[in-house]
């Protein structure tokens, strides 16, 4: 076993790590492809990281590829993700066809590796037509949509199910997104990885570091949303909500930290409304933090007394699992993959509004014991459903299921 | 006699039969069929492919929730938590899928408490368009735990050690395996003549209204009971 298996077999137990191997052995030999549009910023970006060198390190030859796109066509494509989320914005037809282009010329340059992959994964909108242009593939294609596409702008989603419908299968993280399309469609939640740089253990010390850094007072009580600065995910809200609990908390504190993801073109206007809703209020920090600031995110999750992911629309939300493996209570929106993860007076609270927030933020800072009560669960629930390993053994289940085109039950051993 | 010398050696042959153990997990499947309402529900469980009613009553034990939730089927929590329907969450809750002979026998019983329910409404129940309910089908992939066992007594051993995945196989998946309906531990024991009693006790084990944790206890007192009555 490798030293990176040894680690998370003493996390999840050997027994985990053993069924991984038992389902590469039918696997031996093919080759996968991951394609998404972005190397770093964002859950996606994120997640392949991750697993990309786990399924390496189980003996899968996988490679990750990124495709290459200009600001019209991430302009067109953030429409897309705004438009499946929900929001009634047409495509106009001059970024349609940039869009429809910037897949041809991209599908050229990957042409040698996907034609002969065995299976290929294209991650979300954005590189999803290039499947038409491969009419001699080989292998099986996965759409993999990690977006919350429960109640699409249909007319969005009925171009963009032209090039979907031609994949093999799909996977979306929760029932509700699943949407009716003539291939199998798998429900996958995504993970965290718990050796990554966001979600290890750290000293004491580094996450004082860090806080006195951005001139946090590590004595009062501080609450936290650490997301993209995108209207779905509500910051204005959470400001509101903060406003509402320091009524009764006088000496609360608000983090908002967020990257800037490269094929979001629509941040640096959500940021100036968040601006200038926190008014100078010296309590409210808002951070923007470089994309790979994993270990200033992991040392404000630690040092929040409780997170916020307060989103209208959520694919998945892997902020909350991150924060409750660090064993914090969440307050969540009642949206998409927070519903699986928040287990409503378990693991924190689900909630509609800002007043919702506020009323469960002062109800766990006036009731510590409830608070730690919680996030002691939250930690043991991600142990139990939310690891990288969970999330691996399900893609290779579907993989070994492509392959050999398996119905119901897959036998190993 | 030639016939019961050769029953005699089949037994004696069945005994030697090792018990594998095996661990499993399940991959849900979308099946693209949603209700918003009783009647919509009652419409799509006409024809839903069984392996989705098999879902949406044992599925739950594999999928992340906390123990002892307020209902053992996604339908009478639908009914509960979707509609806010008490009075049908509490009539689909008390199905017991061990009862019936099979899932058609459960999916009739379905059909006839929405019925009754339909019949005695009004107008008809519905949730919101964001509490829908969703029909899911899975995949089961079984593995290999490279444990075996080749007398009873073993169990007493095994059984605690066991992760709620092998209780899944071996307690509720092997039902569905089995002639007769059986769980894996009775059809192997069945094997052994002087186990009939312990596969009894084993029978009054209920596999539907407890958590997986929960049934590893039970079956864990179940054995080491018998074992220490029975001196052996």
């Amino acid at each position: 076993m490798t030293v990176k298996l040894e680690r998370y077999a003493e996390i999840v137990g050997e027994d985990v790590i053993d069924q991984l191997r038992q389902l590469v052995t039918p696997l031996k030999g093919i080759r996968v492809v991951h394609v998404n549009s972005t190397r770093k910023g964002g859950g996606v970006a994120e997640i392949l990281n991750k697993l990309v060198p786990l399924k390496k390190e189980l003996g899968i030859d996988v490679t990750w590829e990124v495709i290459e796109g200009s600001e019209e066509f991430f302009k067109c494509t953030k429409g897309f993700h705004n438009a499946l989320q929900g929001n009634k914005i047409d495509a106009d037809s001059d970024l349609l066809k940039i869009f429809e282009e910037t897949n041809m010329e991209n599908a050229a340059k990957l042409r040698p590796v996907l034609n002969d992959a065995d299976i290929v994964f294209i991650h979300d909108p954005q590189p999803a037509p290039l499947v038409k242009h491969f009419p001699d593939r080989k292998g099986k294609w996965v759409w993999r949509c990690h977006i919350d596409v429960s109640r699409p702008h249909r007319r969005v989603w009925k171009y963009l199910r032209n090039f979907i419908m031609n994949y093999d299968a799909s996977i979306f993280s929760l029932a509700a997104f699943a949407q009716p399309l003539p291939h199998r469609e798998y429900l996958i939640p995504p993970s965290i990885d718990p050796l990554s740089e966001k979600n290890i253990d750290l000293s004491q010390t580094e996450i004082q570091t860090v806080l006195s850094n951005f001139d946090i007072d590590t004595e009062r009580p501080m609450m936290l949303q650490v997301s993209r600065f995108d209207r779905f995910k509500d910051p204005v809200g959470v400001i509101k909500s903060y406003r509402l609990t320091k009524k009764f908390i006088p000496t609360l504190q608000l983090v908002l930290a967020g990257g800037e993801a490269t094929d979001d073109p629509e941040a640096k206007t959500v940021i100036d409304e968040v601006i200038k809703a926190a008014d100078n209020d010296r309590d409210i920090h808002v951070l923007l933090l470089p994309a790979d600031a994993h270990r200033v995110i992991n040392a404000l999750q630690r040092a929040s007394d409780i997170v916020l992911q307060k989103s209208i629309r959520e694919g998945f939300g892997l902020t909350v699992t991150e924060a409750m493996w660090k064993g914090k209570p969440v307050i969540g929106g009642d949206t998409g993959g927070i519903r699986i993860q928040v287990v409503n007076h378990h693991t924190g609270f689900l909630v509609k509004a800002p007043e919702g927030a506020a009323l469960r933020a002062r109800y766990l800072l006036l009731h510590r014991d409830r608070l730690l009560e919680m996030g002691k669960k939250a930690k043991t629930f991600v142990r139990e459903n939310f690891l990288l390993t969970r999330h691996l053994r399900e893609y290779l289940t579907m993989m070994v299921s492509l392959i050999h085109e398996s119905e119901g039950r897959i036998e190993l051993g | 006699m030639a016939q019961s010398n050769s029953k005699a050696k089949n037994r004696t042959k069945t005994k030697r039969i090792p018990f594998e153990i095996k661990d499993c997990a399940l991959v849900g499947i979308a099946t693209g069929k949603k209700a918003q309402t009783l009647r919509e529900l009652r419409d799509i469980l006409q024809t839903i492919h069984p392996d989705s009613i098999y879902y949406h009553f044992w599925g739950g034990l594999l999928r992340p929730r906390f123990e002892n939730p307020e209902f053992n089927n996604d339908f009478a929590s639908w009914a509960r938590h979707a509609l806010h329907d008490k009075d049908l969450a509490e009539k689909l809750g008390i199905i017991d899928p061990t009862d019936l002979t099979d899932l058609e026998e459960i999916r009739i019983e379905l059909l006839d408490i929405i019925e009754e329910r339909l019949d005695a409404s009004e107008y008809v129940p519905w949730s919101s368009s964001d509490e829908r309910f969703y029909f899911i089908t899975s995949q089961i992939v079984v593995f290999d735990t490279r444990k075996v066992i080749k007398e009873p007594k073993e169990l007493e051993m095994v059984i605690p050690a066991m992760s709620p995945g092998s209780i899944f196989y071996h307690f509720i998946d092997a039902r569905r395996r089995t002639f007769g309906n059986l769980d894996d531990f009775r059809a192997w024991l069945y094997g052994f003549n002087e186990m009939h009693d312990l596969c009894g006790r084993l029978a009054t084990v209920d596999p539907f209204f407890s958590t997986l944790t929960e049934l590893r206890s039970q079956l864990t007192d179940v054995v080491s009971t018998y074992f220490r009555e029975s001196g052996q």
